[in-house]
C-alpha cells in the first residue's frame, strides 16, 4: 500500500475532509444514497397525502361554503381539531397509541396497515393536509364574485355545472398563493417521519451522525437538500401562478403577481 | 381516563414547561421580527440583503432540522470556540434553550414578514408628522409606529402565535421534558398510550382556545378608534 508521502489526489481530499474541514464532505457524499432516499421517502408520503388530501378537501369545502346543515358542523370540528393539534401528536396518536386496543390489533387491517409506520404516517398526514386545505378552500369559494354566479345562472346553468365551470376554477386559482404556502408547509412537517422510525432526508442525518458520532454533518446536508426541494417547489408554483393568475398581474410588473409571502398560513 | 387523572401532576407539569417555552420562544420572535422588519425597511443594501436571507433561510429549512443542529452541533460548536479561545471550559445547551433559540429564530422570521406588512401599512404622512414636531426616531416608534402596528399586525401575529404553540410539541423529540415527552412516557409505561396522547391533543386544543380569548382582547384594545363598518 501508498504510504502517506505517495497517497493519491483522492486520499489527500478525504484526509483533508475529516481532519482540516469543518464538514466532512468526503464522508458525507460517502453516504449521499442514504440522502436520495431519505428524499424519495420524503416526496413520497408528501406528494400523496397532499393528493389524497387535496381531494378530500374539495367536497368539504363545498359542503362548509354552502352551510350545508348536517355536514357543516361535524366538517368543522374535524378542521378544528386537526388545525389545533400539533401535528407529531396526531401521529403518536395513530402509530403508537392505537396499539392500545386489542380490537384494532385483532382486526383485519392492523397487519398491513395500521402497525406499519409508512402507512400511519400516510393517512395522519392525509387528514392533517385535508384540513387546513378545506379551511382556506372555502374561503376562496365563498369570494367567489357573485356577478360570475349570476352570469353562469343567467345562460341557464345547473348548480352542478356552475360548480364545475364557473365557481371552482376561479377558486383554485385564488387559493394558489395559499396552496403554495401550504405544500412548503406540508414538506417541512414531514421531518414527524423520522420521529417515528422511518428513514426521510432528517432521518438519514440523524443516522449519518449517530453512525459517526457527528455534531453537524448529517443535519447541514438535511438542511442543503429541503433548502433545495422548497426552492424548486416556491418555482414551479411561481410559474403555475404566473400562467393562472396571468389575469391578475399589473402590466408593468414582469415578476408576476404574488411573492408568496413568508407566513404559516395554516391557522 | 382514571390514569390519565392519576398522571395530572405530570401532565400538568409539562404544560408548564410548554407554556414557558412557548412565551419564551415568542419574545425572542417578536425581538427578532422587529429587527429584521427594521433591516428589511432600511435603506442599506446589506442590512436588506442580510434580513433577506433570513427570511429565505427560514422558509427553506425545517424547524426540527435547526433545532437538533442547533442542540447537537451549536453545542459543538461552543465548546470548540471555548477551547480555542480558553474563555470557558465546557458549556452544556440544554433542551430548553435550544428550543427557545430555533423556535424564536424561525418564527422571527415570520414576525419579520408580519412587522413589515404592518409598518408599511401606516400612513407615511404621520412619521413625518411626528419627525416634523420634533419627536426623536425612538419616540416616533413607540408613540406612532408601535401602537399602530400592533393594530395592523394583529391578525398574522395571531397565525404566528398558533402555529408556534403547535411547533413547541417538536423539542420533545430532542427530549425536553414537556407535556408531550411527559404524556408519552406516562403512556408507554401504563400502556395506555392512546389515552396520553388524546389527552396531549386535549390540552393543545385548551392552550389555542385560552389563546383566542386573550387575543381577541388585544384586539379590542388596540383597535379602539377605529370604526366599526
Amino acid at each position: 500500500m501508498a504510504d502517506t508521502t505517495e497517497r493519491t489526489f483522492w486520499e489527500y481530499v478525504a484526509y483533508v475532509s475529516e481532519h482540516h474541514s469543518p464538514l466532512d464532505f468526503v464522508l458525507v457524499w460517502d453516504h449521499i444514497d442514504r440522502f436520495l432516499w431519505g428524499t424519495l421517502l420524503t416526496l413520497e408520503i408528501t406528494v400523496i397525502a397532499l393528493l389524497l388530501g387535496g381531494m378530500l378537501s374539495v367536497p368539504m369545502a363545498i359542503a362548509r361554503a354552502h352551510k350545508q346543515r348536517w355536514l357543516n358542523g361535524p366538517i368543522w370540528c374535524f378542521t378544528y381539531f386537526f388545525r389545533g393539534t400539533p401535528l407529531l401528536v396526531q401521529t403518536y396518536l395513530v402509530y403508537y397509541g392505537l396499539a392500545q386496543f386489542d380490537w384494532v390489533r385483532e382486526s383485519f387491517l392492523w397487519d398491513p396497515v395500521l402497525s406499519s409506520a409508512w402507512w400511519c404516517a400516510l393517512i395522519v398526514f392525509t387528514l392533517n393536509t385535508a384540513g387546513y386545505t378545506t379551511e382556506f378552500l372555502r374561503g376562496s369559494i365563498e369570494t367567489t364574485p357573485a356577478g360570475e354566479i349570476e352570469a353562469g345562472r343567467a345562460c341557464g346553468m345547473s348548480p352542478l355545472t356552475l360548480m364545475r365551470r364557473i365557481v371552482l376554477p376561479s377558486a383554485f386559482r385564488r387559493a394558489l398563493p395559499a396552496y403554495s404556502n401550504e405544500v412548503i408547509f406540508m414538506l417541512h412537517s414531514s421531518v414527524v417521519l423520522s420521529t417515528i422510525t422511518l428513514q426521510d432526508i432528517l432521518g438519514a442525518g440523524r443516522w449519518l451522525n449517530g453512525r459517526y458520532y457527528l455534531a453537524y454533518e448529517g443535519f447541514v446536508t438535511a438542511m442543503i437538500f429541503y433548502m433545495i426541494l422548497v426552492f424548486i417547489i416556491s418555482r414551479g408554483f411561481h410559474l403555475w401562478e404566473k400562467h393562472w393568475l396571468a389575469h391578475l398581474r399589473l402590466a408593468n410588473d414582469s415578476n408576476g403577481i404574488t411573492d408568496s409571502k413568508l407566513a404559516p398560513d395554516r391557522v | 381516563m382514571d390514569t390519565v387523572w392519576q398522571y395530572r401532576n405530570l401532565l400538568f407539569d409539562g404544560t408548564v414547561v410548554t407554556v414557558q417555552l412557548a412565551l419564551g420562544s415568542l419574545l425572542l420572535a417578536v425581538l427578532l421580527g422587529l429587527i429584521g422588519a427594521t433591516a428589511k425597511l432600511s435603506t442599506n443594501p446589506l442590512w436588506q440583503r442580510l434580513a433577506g436571507s433570513y427570511t429565505t433561510l427560514v422558509r427553506g429549512v425545517p424547524d426540527l432540522v435547526l433545532m437538533m443542529l442547533l442542540f447537537y452541533g451549536g453545542q459543538q460548536l461552543l465548546n470548540d470556540f471555548g477551547e480555542v479561545t480558553g474563555w470557558w471550559d465546557y458549556l452544556e445547551i440544554n433542551q430548553f434553550t435550544a428550543g427557545v433559540f430555533s423556535i424564536g429564530f424561525v418564527f422571527g422570521a415570520y414576525m419579520t414578514e408580519t412587522f413589515r406588512g404592518a409598518i408599511l401599512a401606516i400612513p407615511r404622512g404621520q412619521i413625518e408628522a411626528g419627525i416634523a414636531c420634533g419627536m426623536t426616531s425612538m419616540k416616533v416608534f413607540l408613540r406612532i409606529t408601535w401602537p399602530q402596528m400592533v393594530r395592523y399586525a394583529l391578525p398574522s401575529f395571531t397565525n404566528n402565535w398558533l402555529v408556534l404553540v403547535k411547533a413547541t410539541a417538536l423539542v420533545s423529540v430532542i427530549g425536553l421534558h414537556d407535556l408531550v415527552w411527559n404524556a408519552s412516557t406516562a403512556g408507554r409505561s401504563v400502556r395506555e398510550p392512546f389515552t396520553f396522547m388524546f389527552a396531549v391533543l386535549m390540552i393543545y386544543l385548551i392552550l389555542t382556545a385560552i389563546s383566542d380569548v386573550g387575543l381577541r382582547w388585544m384586539e379590542r384594545k388596540y383597535s379602539v378608534g377605529v370604526r366599526k363598518v
